[in-house]
Formats: C-alpha cells, sequence, structure tokens
C-alpha cells in the first residue's frame, strides 16, 4: 500500500460516521496491518462504578481495525464485511487512558480474510482484548470497514 | 377461608419498572447508542432506533459491524442482570424504591463474545432479545438474536460468556 493509498483508507475510515461517533484515528495502516486508537470518553463507560469503557466499545473499535487490515492488504479487496468476530475480554481498561488496536490479516482467499487483533492502553504488556474474526472479501466497489 | 389481596396491578407495574430503569438508565453507553428496554413481564425486548451516527458503511448504507456487537452485548448484560434481581425484586429482598444505579448490584463481566453476522444491518431500527441459557454462581452463558423487519430473519447472533458479580451470603 503506497503512502497515497494508505492516505486514501485513512481518510475513508475516519470519515464513517460511527467511527467519528466514537473519535476514532488511524495511527498506522497497510499491507493488511492496521493500528487504530479510541480516547477516553465518560459517554461510553459500561460500568458506572468503576468508569470502565463499555465493551461493546471496544468491540466496535476491534471490527473497525479488523475491517481496515483487510482493505489494506495487498490481496486488493475494494470492500469488506465482518461475517463474525470473537473477543475476548482479559482485563477492563483503565478508565482515563487511550485505547488502541493492532489487527493483521493473516490470510486471504478469494471470497474471506482472516483477522487476528490485539487492544491495549498505556501499559502495552497486558492487553485489554484480544480478537479473531472472519470478513468478506468484496471485488466490487462497496466500500465499508 | 382469606388469603391475602392480589398486588395492585400498577404496585407490580411500578415495582418491575423501576427496577428496570435503574439498571439501564446507570449506563452511559447504553444512552450513547440510544438503546431502550421494553417489558411484557420479566421479558425484555432491547431497541436500537436507527441514527446517522450509528452507519458503518455510508455506500450501501449499513450499520457498523460494531454497533451490532454492541447492541448484542448490552442487550446480554442487560437480560442477564435482569434476570439475576428479578427474584429479589419479587420477594421484596430487593426494595426497587432504593435502587439507583449506586444501590444496585454490580454487573456482569463479559469473559468473551462471539457475533454472528447474518447479514448487512439495514439503516432502520433493530431488535435484540437475550436468553440466558446457563447462569451458575460464578458464570453464565447467554445467546441473543437481533432482526430488524421479521421476527424470524435474524440480522445477527450473538453467544458470550459472562463473569458473574459475587453477591452477598
Amino acid at each position: 500500500m503506497g503512502n497515497d493509498q494508505a492516505e486514501a483508507a485513512r481518510q475513508f475510515i475516519e470519515s464513517i460516521p460511527h467511527c467519528r461517533a466514537l473519535g476514532i484515528r488511524v495511527d498506522d495502516i497497510g499491507a493488511g496491518v492496521a493500528e487504530l486508537s479510541m480516547p477516553y470518553d465518560p459517554k461510553l463507560i459500561g460500568d458506572p462504578k468503576s468508569g470502565v469503557i463499555h465493551g461493546g466499545a471496544v468491540s466496535a473499535l476491534m471490527d473497525t481495525c479488523g475491517g481496515a487490515a483487510v482493505i489494506s492488504h495487498p490481496a486488493g479487496a475494494a470492500g469488506t464485511a465482518t461475517l463474525d468476530l470473537r473477543i475476548d475480554y482479559m482485563r477492563a481498561a483503565t478508565p482515563g487512558q487511550r485505547i488502541s488496536a493492532r489487527a493483521e490479516c493473516y490470510h486471504v482467499t478469494r471470497s474471506v480474510a482472516f483477522v487476528r487483533a490485539t487492544a491495549l492502553d498505556e501499559d502495552r504488556d497486558k492487553p485489554v482484548a484480544t480478537a479473531t474474526g472472519a470478513f468478506t472479501v468484496d471485488r466490487t466497489r462497496e466500500g465499508g470497514a | 377461608m382469606s388469603r391475602p389481596a392480589p398486588e395492585p396491578v400498577q404496585t407490580i407495574k411500578q415495582r418491575r419498572d423501576a427496577a428496570l430503569s435503574a439498571l439501564v438508565q446507570g449506563v452511559p453507553y447504553i444512552r450513547f447508542l440510544g438503546i431502550a428496554f421494553e417489558r411484557r413481564g420479566d421479558e425484555l425486548t432491547a431497541l436500537l432506533p436507527f441514527d446517522d451516527a450509528l452507519i458503518g458503511n455510508p455506500e450501501l448504507p449499513a450499520l457498523h459491524g460494531g454497533v451490532t456487537a454492541a447492541f448484542l452485548e448490552v442487550t446480554a448484560i442487560i437480560g442477564l442482570s435482569w434476570a439475576m434481581i428479578w427474584d429479589d425484586l419479587e420477594s421484596g429482598a430487593l426494595d426497587p424504591l432504593s435502587l439507583t444505579p449506586d444501590t444496585l448490584p454490580r454487573l456482569p463481566k463479559t469473559i468473551d463474545f462471539t457475533v454472528d453476522y447474518l447479514r448487512a444491518g439495514l439503516p432502520r431500527d433493530a431488535y435484540a432479545r437475550a436468553r440466558v441459557n446457563r447462569s451458575g454462581r460464578r458464570y453464565a452463558s447467554v445467546h441473543v438474536e437481533g432482526w430488524q423487519d421479521k421476527r424470524a430473519r435474524l440480522f445477527a447472533q450473538a453467544t458470550g460468556h459472562f463473569l458473574m458479580p459475587q453477591r452477598d451470603g
């Protein structure tokens, strides 16, 4: 993925309405690997007693990150949609900290892309969550993440 | 022969609606997505009214896969919590008038959640119902079905495992 292509992918992902609502930013993208992050925001709290972000918001970040990895893969998917996504929650994300996700599209067939992803906060050694997913490989331009 | 008079229907409704409201209103993320819950007896249906901010694919357009996952996960957690407090609520052990987000039992924690995307989420309202398949002292397994127009035509389903909050006694 060239610089222009990566820039186009970044703009495309950051313009998705729900990604804007979550404040998702593309930190790095190319060759089937994407790194996205999301700021801590009190409106995303899932446990009011601890202030921990809801798992659903982490899922949305991981899903977007997985889709971004698929469209950046050299196999050249024009668009993608999630077929299935499994998320394992290792620990609560620390309140107040930015959550970042890294997804790798590790295998692509004619129609399916396989993805692994990890979510972290400022503690880079202990993952907040990991995910595995299968995504469609759309050959005609439909967009999507 | 005398038996206690049945509870007035309004008392029952007030108690159940107050408890459900305390459960749902306490979570900012549920408000962020705009999710509401409708109740018939102990059966809950989650409602996700369509909003442009829920779009993940502007060209189709379609709901964001992350929104679908989050909607089903919220439905599972509230459904599980509701089943968890129901008996105490009905027996009087839990006083609904004293229930605030601060005094409610802790919510279950998601261990894992697997979403099966069956078709694109259309730009319109979505609904979901959770079924608690197993609820033990420590772990629970919950299945959720999501649909839009036809109840039998699911657009997504999910299964999750949850760690139950430790309760007194």
